[in-house]
């Protein structure tokens, strides 16, 4: 009998796969498909103080073997997201769920945090200071060191759940972002969000997405996400949420290898919707494949030493 | 929902519009309207289609090649097996639509309509199809809606077959409700020109089909819709045009 569970800042999950944020909503349409307290957890809509319409669309290009997306973290804002979404959620799913929090300014940031720190079935707070399609806010505050610490500050001074910085690829050092947050305090952080990107369309000469730029995500980004969150393993104690274009149990274990604590699915969530059920009934017989008994005992594996 | 899928016919209906009979569980097709999304080997995404006609045990889809994903599609052949998320979307209820209710739809929008007017009829009501093609070298379906013993106008764009010009044109004086689906510009044309309520189906580039991703979000006098999951019909008096 392989051992799944991992712990994650004092909670242990059932197993490390959790849904990425913007691509599981906050589980109602996953709960229709599939008993979703399957998942080690989930991490929900990113959720901001106000509610917001997102981007013009369309939102959605194809790419090789992944995706663009900019759908300009649309949501029905905080205080809905209580009133209406997490009442819901606690019917169907009876596990911690962690909370994806965007803002446009430090201010935001403290508020939605604080509001959601007071919700009994949140479990983590997962700052997103690297959504690329927003303007004004968003990745701004992950791109570099100081206003990366400056957020986990603020946060962390509102609540006393752990909080994880959920950080850009699209900087020059995401090792010294990361080191940053530990410092101001977070807990964690989770990596990568998506790569600013841009397609063309052809007929219109024009770029495909209303928005003109977009995030990339999907397994064309998988070595990418690897290669990041290997680099912050060897820049910080606090634990990793490795995520980015994983979509088998195979990469989970390598996420893990390269220093993920626990492990985000996001964009294969929309071409397969079962795929997070799918890969967390495939990992026992992968795990024994490679001789892996222990999941948390591979954490870092990959490093020397 | 999600299934695998036996490809049993393909046919060309025109020179790239195809008709593809699939075999599978259909249990979870409740409306007219509704679509299936479909894996296609190579592609991330899905590929949505709306369905056109459906049984038992089997579904008929009708699309048009517009892209690689499309021409992809168009390869399959009968006995292979695709793997299809089943009834998505908000299809058109008919217990809205009227006794006498126009059934419009316009060149790659025209499918769905077909299994729309065997519902109505299946409910007693009267649909009259009005169906909007470029030229007469696009037209597709016109006997199988006439076959349905239903009341079927042509138009086209070059006046090449049936009433010359578009949809609205010949749209009768006497009807009730109406439904359509086709281009955006038809579906506004439609409203603009209807005495009637009626229902739309609309069209968006999608992530996911199944309401998680927000990437096909439209605005409505409802609220914020996804075209996927609470669409692709929507009521006319909630559109924001």
């Amino acid at each position: 009998m392989v051992d799944m569970s991992v712990m994650l800042s004092g909670v242990r999950l059932d197993n490390p796969v959790i849904p990425a944020s913007g691509t599981f909503g906050y589980g109602m349409e996953f709960a229709e498909l599939y008993d979703i307290n399957c998942l080690g957890t989930f991490s929900f809509k990113g959720t901001t103080r106000d509610p917001r319409f997102g981007n013009p669309t369309p939102r959605i290009a194809e790419t090789a073997s992944g995706m663009l997306n900019a759908v300009g973290l649309q949501n029905p804002g905080v205080e809905a997201v209580i009133a209406r979404e997490l009442p819901r959620l606690r019917e169907i799913f009876h596990k911690p769920v962690m909370a994806n929090v965007s803002g446009f300014s430090i201010d935001d940031y403290a508020h939605t945090c604080a509001v959601l720190d007071r919700e009994e079935q949140v479990g983590w707070l997962e700052v997103n200071i690297s959504c690329p399609n927003v303007h004004g806010g968003g990745m701004a505050f992950g791109s570099s060191p100081e206003a990366a610490a400056e957020v986990t500050r603020a946060v962390k001074a509102v609540t006393t759940k752990p909080v994880y910085m959920k950080l850009s690829p699209n900087v020059t050092d995401i090792a010294a972002v990361a080191r940053a947050c530990e410092e101001a305090g977070a807990d964690g952080v989770s990596l990568i969000n998506t790569l600013l990107a841009m397609r063309i369309d052809l007929k219109t000469k024009k770029p495909l997405l209303a928005n003109g730029t977009g995030g990339l995500s999907g397994p064309a980004v998988l070595p990418v996400a690897v290669r990041m969150v290997y680099q912050v393993y060897e820049a910080v104690r606090i634990p990793i949420i490795g995520m980015g274009g994983v979509s088998s149990a195979e990469d989970v274990i390598e996420m893990m290898l390269a220093g993920a604590a626990a492990v985000e699915v996001g964009a294969a969530n929309l071409a397969d919707p079962f795929v997070c059920r799918d890969i967390i009934a495939d990992l026992p017989r992968v795990m024994e494949k490679y001789g892996i008994n222990s999941l948390t005992e591979i954490i870092g594996g990959a490093h020397h030493g | 929902m999600q299934g695998s899928y036996r490809v049993e016919t393909v046919r060309y209906l025109t020179a790239d519009v195809l008709e593809l009979r699939l075999s599978g569980d259909t249990s979870a097709i409740t409306a007219p309207g509704q679509f299936i999304n479909i894996k296609l080997n190579g592609f991330f995404l899905r590929r949505p289609i709306s369905v056109c006609d459906w049984n038992d045990g089997e579904i008929t889809v009708i699309y048009k090649v517009v892209g690689r994903g499309t021409a992809a599609l168009a390869e399959a052949e009968p006995g292979d097996e695709l793997d299809v998320l089943c009834g998505l979307g908000n299809g058109f209820d008919v217990s809205k639509c009227g006794d006498r209710t126009l059934v419009i739809g316009g060149g790659a929008g025209v499918p769905p309509m077909y299994g729309l007017a065997k519902a109505l009829l299946r409910t007693g009501k009267t649909p009259v199809a009005i169906l909007g093609f470029n030229k007469k070298e696009e037209i597709f379906y016109e006997n199988e809606f006439r076959s349905l013993g239903v009341e079927t106008i042509i138009t086209t764009v070059d006046g090449s077959y049936g009433v010359r010009g578009f949809v609205t044109g010949a749209m009768p004086d006497s009807y009730d409700y109406f439904c359509a689906c086709g281009p955006l510009p038809m579906l506004k044309a439609v409203c603009g020109a209807a005495a009637s309520s009626g229902l739309l189906s609309f069209e968006e580039r999608m992530g996911c089909g199944f309401g998680a991703c927000m990437g096909c979000s439209c605005k409505t006098k409802y609220g914020n819709k996804r075209i996927c999951k609470d669409g692709p019909v929507l009521e006319k008096e909630e559109i924001i045009w």
